[in-house]
């Protein structure tokens, strides 16, 4: 279980113009600014849940993975992880917990990926029976068979990405921290990842609390988001109840045989997209059942999908209301 | 206890990949062993000096070309057992952030780098040892000691004065938990080092307040006084003395270590990620 409470973390910044002359004065007089990363956030998260953590950049997410996986020290408020007050970084919590970050490599740069993973057995002290068993599984689900052996600086991104995920499950912790663990791979390695985290959290019953700028990541993954702003809690619920609250209408997209004007389009929804005969109409979910009919019945497509919003649409809304009222 | 066990139980897999580590490149680990023959120069300098004009320290000890030769080639020796880079390491990894990694895993990271800074230690005087010994026991040997107490303290004396400069150097590397760069302190601590450890000139060649200073700063216990063992015919009083400073700045350098990032790691901002 994660709960944190009233969460806080301040930084002091050193802040300067640019130019040479305010480089030169900042030798002699700085000024310093409080940046509050993370400002009074209070969530609880149940074991085995896997819950988005959503934001703009620099909201504030990956400062608060950090407080709870135990390296930043909060300002105030509570944190606890595992029953363990994460600050504090006791062998029993960190023998639990494991933070991937997309950016930061716990792999040793110039050894394989294969003398990493026998450094965490040692210092997780892992059975070596447990530890080899675990590793064969790792091994076969990631596909990793011919990348243990590879010195870590010669694998491409997806490749180290995938023996990063690795080498932070060896220990089998049941609190997943992944921040961006999907940055920069191609559509198929995110998928294999995607699947890989759903069925780790099924198999241990592990708690995921996962970032990433991939909103098909949160939205595959996570029935559960928790949205921060300027490092305020401004959501915390269900996936399609965010939705349902931010942007009730459906997206109704289709191909037509042939071109139809815009203004007969007009008629059944609001236009949001054409692309000669692929559009794409905001439609009022009541109406649904007699847009359907219609597109069946009077015009001619091929082939027709009815979606709720995509999520980054609603958070942009989300994150320009947020700025609006933050606004004196 | 059992922290402790899981430490001790990790030390020989942590030892494997440090060796590993330390010859993943062997051009750089060639060019490495290189930068520790300064005392090679110091050497070439000294003896040339003492063959015009003879020399004698403070105390009235008389220095010849080959107390020169025995002297720096035990530095060589010494400094090749007990130097590391730990402190521009932890500094870079607090700096970039690359700490956060370790701080993720249950060991103390005191443990994790001593440990494969220990790994390094064999292959880094690989080369310069068994030239440095050759060349003193062909050159100097006359003038090394034979007391057979200052033989057998040597080993824990080098023993303390790597434990020394590990602690010295990673408790600079924990200051920059407050100063973020810590580049400036690192090239003080050099400075300071070479003028007090005996690194450049032997403690009974330095003037009065220098070997006075050099008595009390911690610098001498983790080059001169092992060197000084192997060189210098020392009385009973003496040698005990030495080894218990040593004994006394090795704890309170290991204090001062682990001290630091104590206080440390609560300040750390994890950038990056």
């Amino acid at each position: 279980m994660i709960r944190a409470r009233e969460l806080a973390k301040h930084f002091r910044v050193h802040k300067r113009p640019p130019g040479f002359s305010a480089a030169v004065r900042s030798l002699f007089h700085r000024r310093y600014e409080t940046v509050k990363a993370v400002d009074g956030v209070s969530f609880t998260i149940e074991r085995g849940e896997r819950v988005g953590f959503l934001g703009p950049n620099g909201a504030g997410k990956t400062t608060t993975l950090k407080v709870l996986s135990g390296l930043l020290h909060p300002t105030s408020g509570e944190a606890l992880v595992e029953g363990h007050v994460p600050a504090r970084r006791q062998t029993e919590l960190l023998q639990k917990i494991t933070l991937v970050m997309g950016q930061k490599s716990q792999l040793i740069w110039d050894l394989p990926p294969a003398d990493t993973y026998e450094l965490n057995r040692a210092v997780f002290d892992l059975p070596r029976a447990e530890y080899r068993k675990t590793l064969d599984e790792l091994t076969g689900l990631l596909e990793l068979g011919p990348l243990l052996g590879k010195p870590t600086r010669q694998l491409s991104l997806g490749e180290r990405m995938k023996c990063e995920l690795a080498a932070a499950l060896l220990h089998q912790p049941t609190t997943l921290f992944l921040d961006e663990p999907t940055i920069g791979l191609d559509v198929a390695m995110q998928l294999a990842i995607r699947d890989f985290v759903r069925s780790y959290n099924q198999r241990h019953e592990a708690t995921v609390l996962l970032t990433s700028h991939y909103m098909d990541d949160v939205v595959a993954l996570c029935p559960r988001i928790i949205v921060i702003d300027a490092g305020k809690l401004i959501h915390d619920g269900d996936l399609r109840g965010l939705i349902k609250a931010m942007d009730p209408d459906k997206r109704v997209s289709f191909t037509l045989t042939e071109r139809v004007a815009d203004e007969e389009l007009a008629k059944i929804g609001a236009l949001l997209a054409r692309d000669g005969v692929r559009i794409t109409l905001r439609v009022p979910e009541r109406e649904i059942p007699s847009v359907v009919g219609h597109l069946l019945g009077e015009l001619r497509v091929v082939d027709l999908a009815i979606e709720d919003p995509p999520l980054e649409e609603i958070l942009r809304v989300m994150f320009g209301k947020a700025k609006q009222e933050a606004a004196p | 206890m059992i922290r402790r066990g899981r430490a001790l139980r990790a030390i020989p897999t942590l030892l494997r990949v440090g060796v590993a580590e330390t010859v993943a490149y062997r051009a750089e680990f060639l060019v490495w062993i290189l930068t520790t023959t300064l005392p090679l120069v110091m050497l070439g300098l000294w003896t040339s000096v003492a063959s015009e004009v003879p020399f004698q320290s403070g105390s009235g000890k008389p220095y010849s070309s080959a107390d020169f030769v025995a002297y720096y080639l035990s530095v060589l020796i010494v400094r090749n057992l007990t130097g590391n880079w730990v402190a521009w390491q932890v500094s870079e990894e607090v700096r970039m952030g690359a700490m956060s990694m370790r701080l993720l895993r249950p060991l103390h990271p005191f443990v994790a780098y001593s440990m494969s800074h220990l790994a390094a230690v064999p292959f880094r005087s690989l080369v310069a040892l068994p030239i440095a010994g050759a060349l003193l026991i062909s050159s100097g040997a006359s003038v090394l000691t034979r007391e057979p107490l200052q033989l057998v303290l040597l080993v824990p004396s080098i023993a303390l004065a790597w434990l020394i400069t590990f602690s010295l150097q990673f408790t600079l590397g924990a200051l920059a938990f407050f100063v973020t760069k810590t580049m400036a302190l690192l090239n003080l601590y050099f400075l300071m080092f070479s003028l007090f450890s005996g690194y450049l000139l032997p403690q009974d060649l330095l003037p009065g307040w220098i070997a006075s200073a050099a008595e009390v700063l911690p610098f001498r216990y983790t080059l001169g006084v092992p060197v000084e063992l192997m060189t210098h015919e020392l009385d009973g009083g003496r040698v005990a003395a030495l080894m218990l400073y040593q004994l006394a700045w090795a704890a309170v350098s290991l204090a001062m270590a682990l001290w630091a990032w104590r206080l440390g790691v609560k300040r750390y901002e994890a950038v990056g990620g």
